[in-house]
């Protein structure tokens, strides 16, 4: 007590209001720095990943693991579809219970199929899914991968002069995005079965449901959907992978938990930040109508 | 540092030759010019305490991890400056035991040893097969093959590791702690395991361990680590000299310090490291 600690010279005085700008500002610096490396981290093992996946499909010496790739479907999609069918169906039944009052109003309950359709198709069905599949997939191949650094495994593959981004990488951002787009169809019929069942509560015909339903679904609205799902995917499987490698083995079980978090929390930010890119272009392409 | 053993091996050729490497870790060195040479045939046991730098040195060596400065030539070929795809070839022909066997904990222990054979070489899978129950009969492991690696214990993790470390007959074996983590009989036979597969597949083994009585069990030359510089290098009997010398007849403190970590002595030089600035004005001052 007797003698103060000698105090870190600061070149610059930060007293009063400055300091919780100053503490801001070198928080947003901070920030952004970290988004930089992410997204530097995230280019190069995309194009790894490319670069693996091609050398995989077009030379017959160097083979893409056909087993592991379905071992990595199963996982991803195939044990998400109870979830995704539970969710998606309770989507479909809230929707019409939310909109037939007012569209009762001015006569037109029927119409409850079609923004069913049009909302289902083009937003919910791909949305949905990938936010499911960010918190189902993601976080699990986070988990594993972030659990294998631990186990030293990945550099253990790396001196058996074997390519972790090929071998572990490359199957499970290509089963991401395969069953991302198939689950997504899954969740677009999902949707409308369960639009349907409360319409027809509503007293709603059933057949003129399914007419306003087909007349609202084109090929566009199906297709864009399908595109955004494969792009929601890539960014699902590529924000896992980037965090579960990126794991540094002192961090402990912490540094598991974080990417884990940090999968479920960036998927979830890129997801609508890329809805929201996709939307704009394909509506300023006049791609809605 | 190499003159207690040019004599003696200058014969054989140095499979791996490490020359002025340094590394540094944010501000901190973990490697002050590291000098050392294997050579074929030969088991090399490095030694060090905790946090001496011996598993960043194996790292280097393994490729895993490229030095500040320095080199390190394995059968003649600089690799601290190799491409990646340079490095994989040179990789195929060594081997890692890691500290916990570090098994793909996705497949099983006979997939795990099929593994580089099934990657790297142009094999049939009956070949394959054969060569894993072969490689697996070395290591006592044949009738686990199907086991998952959940399902094994600690010194059946690392003899599998050590199968698939084998598994494309390598030049050279590198160990990480092999003794680590295992009761003194399963630790025996680790040891024994490393003479047998040194001498039956003539290979070279370096061995990284700070377990004493292993090193002497299976070292030729041996080599100590300190504060990430090599105090000594010798054979195996120039070490037990060393350590059954009495104190008084050593003079330099690096003999002393050399001793009490060769002895597992609790008092000596390096206790004295422990000790932080003065004890009683940090009780007193507070913040």
């Amino acid at each position: 007590m007797k003698q103060s600690a000698p105090q870190p010279d600061r070149s610059v005085k930060v007293t009063g209001l400055v300091s919780p700008l100053a503490s801001l500002g070198a928080a947003t610096l901070a920030m952004a720095k970290r988004i930089f490396a992410m997204a530097g981290g995230m280019y190069l093992l995309l194009s790894e990943t490319a670069e693996n996946t091609a050398k995989g499909l077009f030379t017959p010496t160097v083979r893409l693991d056909r087993e592991s790739l379905i071992t990595q479907m199963v996982r991803v999609g195939v044990r998400a579809i109870p979830i995704v069918v539970l969710i998606e169906l309770a989507i479909g039944v809230i929707m019409p219970l939310q909109m037939f009052p007012k569209l009762d109003e001015f006569g037109q309950a029927e119409q409850v199929a079609t923004i069913n359709a049009i909302a289902a198709f083009r937003e919910l069905g791909p949305l949905m899914t990938a936010i499911i599949l960010g918190g189902f997939a993601g976080a699990s191949i986070a988990a594993e991968l972030g659990a294998m650094v631990m186990a030293e495994e990945i550099e253990a593959l790396r001196t058996l002069a074997l390519n972790p981004v090929r071998f572990l990488v490359v199957p499970r951002l290509l089963a991401t995005v395969i069953m991302m787009v198939l689950l997504t169809v899954i969740a677009d019929v999902v949707i409308i079965a369960g639009g349907w069942m409360t319409s027809v509560h509503l007293g709603i015909d059933s057949d003129i449901f399914y007419q306003m339903t087909k007349d609202a679904v084109d090929i566009t609205g199906f297709a864009t959907g399908l595109i955004k799902a494969a792009v929601f995917g890539l960014l699902i499987g590529l924000i896992a992978c980037f965090q579960g490698l990126t794991v540094k083995p002192w961090q402990g079980s912490e540094g598991v938990g974080r990417a884990t978090t940090n999968t479920v929390v960036y998927c979830i930010v890129a997801v609508i930040g890329a809805d929201v890119v996709f939307t704009v272009i394909f509506y300023s392409y006049g791609l809605f109508t | 540092m190499l003159t207690n053993t040019t004599e003696k091996t200058q014969t054989k050729p140095a499979v791996i030759q490490i020359r002025g490497l340094t590394k540094s870790f944010a501000d901190q060195q973990v490697l002050g010019g590291i000098d050392l040479d294997v050579f074929q045939g030969e088991i090399m046991v490095i030694m060090g305490g905790s946090g001496c730098g011996k598993s960043t040195l194996l790292r280097h060596l393994v490729g895993s991890i490229r030095p500040d400065d320095g080199s390190v030539k394995m059968f003649g070929q600089e690799i601290t400056t190799m491409a990646e795809h340079q490095l994989n070839e040179v990789r195929k022909r060594f081997g890692i035991l890691f500290q916990s066997g570090a098994l793909i904990n996705s497949l099983s222990v006979g997939e795990n040893v099929a593994l580089p054979l099934r990657e790297h070489t142009a094999l049939d899978a009956n070949t394959i097969e054969i060569m894993v129950k072969i490689k697996l009969e070395l290591v006592g492991l044949r009738a686990h093959a199907d086991k998952m690696p959940a399902q094994l214990s600690g010194g059946m993790k690392k003899r599998a590791g050590l199968a698939r470390a084998i598994a494309l007959d390598p030049q050279i074996l590198f160990y990480d702690e092999p003794g680590a983590g295992l009761d003194p009989v399963t630790g025996a036979q680790i040891d024994r395991l490393i003479i047998d597969l040194t001498r039956k597949l003539n290979v070279t083994s370096v061995v990284v361990t700070h377990q004493m009585d292993s090193a002497f069990n299976i070292a030729d030359r041996m080599c100590m680590l300190d504060k990430g510089v090599i105090l000594k290098t010798g054979t195996r009997q120039e070490f037990e000299t060393l350590r059954d010398t009495a104190l008084e007849e050593l003079s330099t403190e690096q003999d002393k310090l050399i001793r009490q970590f060769l002895r597992g002595d609790a008092e000596g030089p390096l206790a004295k490291r422990k000790v932080h600035g003065d004890y009683e004005k940090d009780l007193l001052q507070t913040k």
